[in-house]
């Protein structure tokens, strides 16, 4: 569906994607993971068709961006990390509107809008300004929008920022529906759960680069331990303690609130941490995430 | 979810022929009328009128109504109408394509949620700038029509072309102000282009009095502005004084005019939108 080699994008003399492959089959979710300026919003916007490539080889439906731009955009529904909805027109004639600039006739539009009012649970809201929702509703607004056209590929950058964690939940599960019913997903996110959660692979992205790719199962198994010891000690004593648990785990991290130890069995760690007579404020073993693999690959955690 | 198969056509062109680019935006600027008319109303035939009635009743009375001084008017009001009408086109031109084209970038984002949809920026261009054209065509319409009884024009065919010269003046104005807005940061330009562009325009490009007036050297100058050439053949034909190849150059200026305005307007989003 979505094929990308070398693709780089230039901002003047910042480089924002500096040659990344990618590769989205029919039918799955796909992600890219990554930080603040990751570069994942520049590449959302090339595949959109909207932000030319500036090198590399971008093929998307099998088309080229460069001259098949309109054909493209026709068949991918688009949820841009930052709302453009009209504030100008009600909640309905947002649907309904951007509906005719993809050519649906007037009866199908108003039809389609309906639907999808219900599919994003805002039916009572139709008439309603878009001023007056409230910021999860605007998404779930955006969101319908950008499946006016029962489109082949969604493309969805950051599409639960903001929203609180049940309408996220509520989100996710109708998001996984639409993969049901065939619909090919790509999602950028910052969020580690929302990313093991919703997509089948994924791309982890750093400065313009990835990093790793695999199912979330894979790049946790390659690029973590099964389990992590969470150490708390008190402020500034870190760095400190770091060297004297060293060896009993895979790998240490230190954070700057915690010392984290990679090991296949977090309870052994911490039994032998209190054995040594250290005394930790608090203790966790939990299993790894894709928090770890992508503190591991870049050297940074995901929140900063 | 997938109860109504909304997917357009398989279309093999691969850009929007440009009628069906604008068709398909025909409802949005039908819901910006609905919402704007009223106050288009106020704007488009009030101020003018009142202009009308201060400066060519008013102050008319005490103007000598000699045509040889008048370019072949025989009162004040016959002579400032046509380039009223046509100074008018300009005014709503400009409004219409500045804070808008600034809004449609900056504060709605208007523009970039139409271009995630199957339209190029020349299709925005283009009927963004037709609905302004839209406006001008109403608002000189209804200004011609209400002075026609008052005996300014000297033909009934003359004024009709003339409403075609005044919206050309707004088709020009219109596609070189978007351009302008297009590439502006930030709205003080604004306040700049209407000091220094619109208001001399208005004031010095032959409306009030004739260019003749102006002395030598500031009537070439005069001659030079794109909005003389719309009062000057507006006025022509008005008057019935058509003076063939010095129309044939002001319609040649307008019409050129406005294919760089819309070439100006179509590279300027188009790098604005770029990202
Ligand atoms: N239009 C632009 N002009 C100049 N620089 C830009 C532009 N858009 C993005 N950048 C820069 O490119 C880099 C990548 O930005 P991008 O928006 O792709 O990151 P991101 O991964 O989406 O980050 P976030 O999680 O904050 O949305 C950033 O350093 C950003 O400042
Ligand atoms: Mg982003």
């Amino acid at each position: 569906m979505i094929s990308a080699r070398g693709l780089r994008k230039s901002f003047g003399d910042f480089e924002a994607v500096k040659g990344i492959d990618v590769e989205v089959l029919r039918g799955e979710a796909f992600g890219f993971l990554g930080p603040n300026g990751a570069g994942k919003s520049s590449t959302m916007r090339m595949i959109a068709s909207v932000s030319p490539v500036t090198s590399g080889e971008l093929r998307i439906l099998g088309m080229d961006p460069a001259t098949d731009g309109p054909a493209i955009r026709g068949r991918l529904g688009v949820c841009p990390q930052e709302d453009t909805l009209d504030n100008e027109l009600n909640v309905f004639d947002n649907l309904y509107i951007y509906g005719r600039y993809f050519g649906i006739d007037r009866a199908t539009c108003r039809e389609r809008a309906r639907e999808l009012l219900e599919f994003a649970q805002i039916t009572d809201k139709a008439k309603a300004k878009v001023e007056d929702l409230s910021g999860g509703m605007k998404r779930r607004l955006t969101i319908a929008r950008s499946l006016i056209n029962n489109p082949d590929v969604l493309l969805l950058d950051e599409p639960t920022t903001g929203l609180d964690p049940q309408a996220r939940h509520v989100l996710w599960d109708q998001l996984f529906r639409l993969k049901q019913a065939g619909v090919t997903l790509v999602i950028t996110t910052h969020y580690m759960d929302e990313a093991e959660q919703l997509c089948d692979r994924l791309v982890v992205m750093d400065k313009g680069l990835i990093a790793a790719e695999g199912s979330p199962r894979e790049l946790i198994d390659a690029h973590s331990t099964r389990e992590v010891a969470e150490l708390r000690f008190g402020v500034g004593e870190h760095e400190a303690l770091a060297a004297k648990v060293e060896d009993l785990g895979d790998r240490v991290e230190v954070l700057p609130d915690r010392l984290l130890v990679y090991s296949d069995r977090g309870e052994e760690v911490v039994t032998a941490v209190l054995e040594r007579g250290l005394q930790p404020i608090a203790t966790l073993v939990r299993r790894s995430t894709l928090e770890d693999v992508f503190l591991r690959l870049t050297g940074r955690s995901l929140a900063d | 979810m997938a109860a109504t198969d909304a997917r357009p056509a398989p279309r093999p062109a691969a850009r929007l022929s440009a009628r069906e680019g604008v068709a398909r935006q025909y409802d949005y600027w039908l819901t910006v009328y609905k919402r704007t008319w009223r106050g288009g109303v106020a704007n488009s035939f009030a101020t003018p009128l009142f202009y009308v009635l201060a400066m060519g009743v008013l102050l008319g009375g005490f103007i000598d109504a000699d045509p040889d001084r008048l370019e072949g008017a025989t009162s004040y009001l016959a002579f400032i109408v046509p380039g009223l009408v046509a100074a008018h086109a300009m005014t709503i031109a400009v409004s219409e394509s500045t804070y808008p084209v600034m809004g449609a970038i900056k504060w709605h984002k208007t523009f970039f949620a139409q271009l995630a949809t199957p339209l190029a920026v020349r299709d925005l261009v283009n009927a963004f700038l037709l609905f302004v054209v839209f406006r001008v065509a109403s608002a000189c319409a209804v200004f011609m029509l209400v002075l026609a009884p008052f005996g300014v024009f000297e033909s009934w065919w003359g004024p009709v072309l003339a409403w075609v010269v005044q919206v050309l003046v707004g088709t020009a104005f219109a596609t070189l102000a978007f351009g302008y807005s297009a590439r502006l940061r930030s709205e003080e330009g604004f306040g700049l282009l209407f000091r220094l562009g619109v208001l001399p325009l208005t004031l010095f490009s032959g409306a009030f009095f004739p260019i003749s007036n102006l002395g030598p050297v500031l009537e070439w100058v005069a001659r030079l502005t794109p909005l003389w050439h719309g009062v000057s053949l507006s006025r022509m034909l008005c008057l019935d004084t058509v003076d063939w190849p010095l129309a044939a150059l002001n319609a040649g200026v307008l019409v050129a005019l406005c294919a760089i305005g819309w070439r100006w307007a179509v590279t300027g989003l188009d790098k604005r939108l770029e990202v």
